[in-house]
C-alpha cells in the first residue's frame, strides 16, 4: 500500500552503508591515535553513555524522570562482580547475572514507581536507590561495606584478553553499538510510539485502549536491563564496585548527562555523557572543587539550551539554513 | 448499545448525576443537551470509565462495565473525545490518529518491528483521516493547529479505534460558522454501525444530527425522547429553553 500522508522512506540500502563506514571510523580512530589510558577515558565514556541512554528511555520518551537510576546501574555492577568473584564462575556468567538482577529489580521497583506520575515517580525511584545504597553499606559480608568488592578479573573474548586497553575498548565499543542500534529499533516500533504517547498524555492513552501502567511498566524494566548492562560493563572495566556506584551523586550524574545531552534524541545523551566526564577529568586534575564547576556548567547549558547540546546544535543548523 | 441504570454521582453536596438511567440503541444519534454545569460531561466521564459512580450500572452490549478500566472499556468498543484538548502534543495529526488505530489493531508491545510495517494499522489511520478531511493537515504537529481543526482531529483519533459507541463531548464548541456546518456533515456522514451519543449547545447541530435527545438538568434527566416531543416539553421550554418559543 502505497500512503499519501507517510513520509518518503529514505534510501535504506545507501545510507546503511554509509552509516556503517562512519561507525568504523569513529569506533577505530582511537585505536591508531590514543595510548592505554586515552582509550580507558573514552571507555568509561561509552560505558555511561550507555547508561545516559538506558535512562534517556524512560526520561526523554517516556516523560518518567526518575532520580534513581543509579539503582539499577549499580545492582548491574555489584551482581556481576560477586557471581564472578564469589561463586568463581566466568565472568560472562557475572555480566549476564548482573543484566539479570538489574531487570528483575527494574520491574521490582517499577511496579512502585509507574503507579505515580511526576514528582511521586521522582521521589520513588530516588527512594529505592537510597535504600539499595544503604543496603550495600550496611550489608558488609556481602557487599564488603562501604570498601566495596573487587577481584573481577576480566575474561578473554575471541582469543583477546580484556584485561587490555585495546580489546576492551573495542568490546565497549561494540555494546554501545549494539545499544543504541536496539534503542533506535524500539523508538520506531510500535511500542516506542505508545511510550511518547503516554508522555504527551496519558489520559488520552487510557481512554483510546492503552493500559498505560503496563506501557510505563515495559519501558522501566527495558531501561533498567541496559543500565544494568552499563553497570556489569563497569565492573569489567573496574574490577571493582563501592556504593558510590548505587549513590544519590551517580543517580544525578546519569540524569545531567542525558539532560546536558539532549533527552529524547538517540546520541544526546551520549554527547552528554562525554561532555560530562571530559569535563570532570579534565577540571578535577587541577581542583578539587570539580562538582562545583561542572554545575556551573551545567546552570549554564540549560539556560542557553534547554533541549540539550543536540537540540541546540539543531536549532543552529536550522536557523542557518534559513539563512 | 449503551445503557446507564440510576447512574448516581456527587462531588462533596454537589450532586452531578442524579439517579440517571439512559439508553442508546443501535445506531442511534442521541444528544445530551442542558444548561452550563449540568453535569453533561461528568456523565461521558463516568461513561468512558475516567470517573466511577457512587452508585447505578452501565452496560455495553449487554455486558456490564461499571468496575471496568478505561482502555478495556475502549477496547469493548467505546470510544470518547473530550471537551477539552487532551491531544498528544508533540505529535503529528497522523501520529495521533495512528496512536488510536494502534490501539485497537495493533501490538503495542513489538520493539522489534518499525511501526511503518503494520499495514492494517496505517490503513485504519488513513481512512479515520480521510473521514474527517484532515489529509491536508495530516504531517503537521498537533500543538500548532488552529482550534478548529483541533476538535476535527480529536473526532479522528476516537473513530481511528473502531468504535461502536462514540461518545462526543462539544464537539463543535468553538467552531466559527463553516466549520460547524463542515462537523455536521463529516458526523452525518458516519455509518450507522456506530452509535453515537453527543452533548451538543448548538441547537442547530442538535436539530441536523439528533434523532433523540435527552435533556440534563442539575444532573438529572428531565426529558427524553424524540427532538419535536422533546422540543415540546414544557418542563423543558421551562427550565431550558427559558420561555417558550
Ligand atoms: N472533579 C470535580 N470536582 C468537583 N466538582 C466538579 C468536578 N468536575 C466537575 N465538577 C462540577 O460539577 C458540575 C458539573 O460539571 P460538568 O463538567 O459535568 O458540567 P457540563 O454539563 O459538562 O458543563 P459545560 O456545559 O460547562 O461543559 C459543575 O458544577 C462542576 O463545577
Ligand atoms: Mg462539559
Amino acid at each position: 500500500m502505497t500512503s499519501m500522508i507517510l513520509p518518503p522512506k529514505q534510501p535504506a540500502a545507501r545510507r546503511f552503508v554509509f552509516v556503517a563506514m562512519v561507525l568504523a571510523c569513529v569506533v577505530l580512530s582511537p585505536l591508531a591515535v590514543l595510548s592505554g589510558y586515552g582509550l580507558d577515558v573514552i571507555t568509561e565514556i561509552m560505558i555511561f553513555a550507555i547508561v545516559a541512554v538506558s535512562l534517556n528511555l524512560i526520561l526523554g520518551y517516556g516523560g518518567m524522570v526518575s532520580f534513581g537510576h543509579a539503582a539499577f546501574f549499580g545492582l548491574g555492577a555489584y551482581a556481576t562482580v560477586l557471581i564472578s568473584t564469589r561463586y568463581d564462575v566466568s565472568p560472562w556468567l557475572g555480566l549476564a547475572g548482573g543484566v539479570g538482577t538489574a531487570t528483575a529489580a527494574a520491574i521490582v521497583i517499577g511496579a512502585f514507581c509507574v503507579r505515580l506520575g511526576g514528582v511521586g515517580f521522582f521521589m520513588m525511584s530516588l527512594a529505592f536507590a537510597q535504600l539499595l545504597n544503604s543496603g550495600a553499606i550496611k550489608w558488609r559480608p556481602l557487599t564488603g561495606g562501604s570498601d566495596g568488592v573487587g577481584g573481577l578479573l576480566r575474561p578473554e573474548l575471541f582469543g583477546f584478553d580484556l584485561s587490555d586497553a585495546g580489546p576492551m575498548y573495542l568490546f565497549t565499543a561494540a555494546g554501545l553499538v549494539g545499544v543504541l542500534l536496539f534503542m533506535r529499533m524500539v523508538i520506531a516500533s510500535p511500542f516506542g510510539h505508545a511510550m511518547v504517547g503516554t508522555r504527551e498524555s496519558s489520559l488520552r492513552m487510557d481512554a483510546i485502549g492503552y493500559q498505560t501502567r503496563r506501557i510505563r511498566l515495559a519501558a522501566f524494566a527495558v531501561s533498567g536491563a541496559i543500565a544494568g548492562l552499563g553497570g556489569a560493563l563497569y565492573a569489567f572495566y573496574n574490577g571493582f564496585v563501592s556504593p558510590d556506584a548505587l549513590s544519590f551523586g551517580m543517580s544525578g550524574m546519569i540524569l545531567l548527562m542525558v539532560i546536558l545531552g539532549g533527552k529524547g534524541s538517540l546520541l544526546g545523551p551520549v554527547l552528554g555523557a562525554g561532555l560530562f566526564l571530559s569535563v570532570k577529568n579534565i577540571v578535577s586534575t587541577h581542583t578539587s572543587h570539580w562538582l562545583l564547576i561542572v554545575g556551573c556548567i551545567f546552570v549554564a547549558c540549560v539556560m542557553v539550551c534547554p533541549d540539550g547540546i543536540l537540540g541546540f546544535g539543531k536549532r543552529l543548523f536550522r536557523s542557518g539554513e534559513r539563512r | 448499545m449503551l445503557r446507564l441504570e440510576n447512574i448516581s454521582k456527587a462531588f462533596g453536596s454537589l450532586v452531578v448525576s442524579n439517579s440517571v438511567t439512559l439508553d442508546v440503541t443501535a445506531g442511534q444519534r442521541h444528544t445530551i443537551i442542558g444548561p452550563n454545569g449540568a453535569g453533561k460531561t461528568t456523565l461521558i466521564n463516568q461513561i468512558g470509565g475516567q470517573l466511577s459512580p457512587d452508585s447505578g450500572k452501565i452496560f455495553l452490549h449487554g455486558q456490564e462495565i461499571t468496575r471496568l478500566s478505561a482502555p478495556l472499556r475502549a477496547r469493548a468498543g467505546l470510544a470518547r473525545t473530550f471537551q477539552k484538548n487532551t491531544l498528544f502534543q508533540a505529535l503529528s495529526v497522523f501520529e495521533n490518529v495512528r496512536l488510536g488505530a494502534q490501539a485497537a489493531h495493533g501490538r503495542t508491545y513489538d520493539l522489534f518491528r518499525s511501526w511503518r510495517s503494520d499495514t492494517g494499522v496505517l490503513a485504519q489511520a488513513e481512512q479515520a483521516i480521510e473521514q474527517m478531511n484532515l489529509g491536508r493537515i495530516a504531517a503537521q504537529p498537533v500543538g500548532k493547529l488552529s482550534y478548529g481543526d483541533l476538535r476535527q482531529v480529536e473526532v479522528a483519533v476516537a473513530l481511528a479505534t473502531s468504535p461502536t459507541v462514540l461518545l462526543l463531548d462539544e464537539p463543535t464548541s468553538g467552531l466559527s460558522p463553516s466549520e460547524t456546518a463542515q462537523m455536521i456533515d463529516v458526523l452525518r456522514a458516519l455509518p450507522r454501525e456506530i452509535s453515537i451519543l453527543m452533548i451538543e449547545h448548538d441547537m442547530e447541530v442538535v436539530f441536523s444530527i439528533a434523532d433523540h435527545i435527552t435533556v440534563l438538568y442539575y444532573g438529572e434527566v428531565i426529558a427524553s425522547g424524540a427532538p419535536r416531543n422533546v422540543a415540546d416539553d414544557p418542563r423543558v421550554q421551562e427550565v431550558y429553553l427559558g420561555a417558550p418559543q
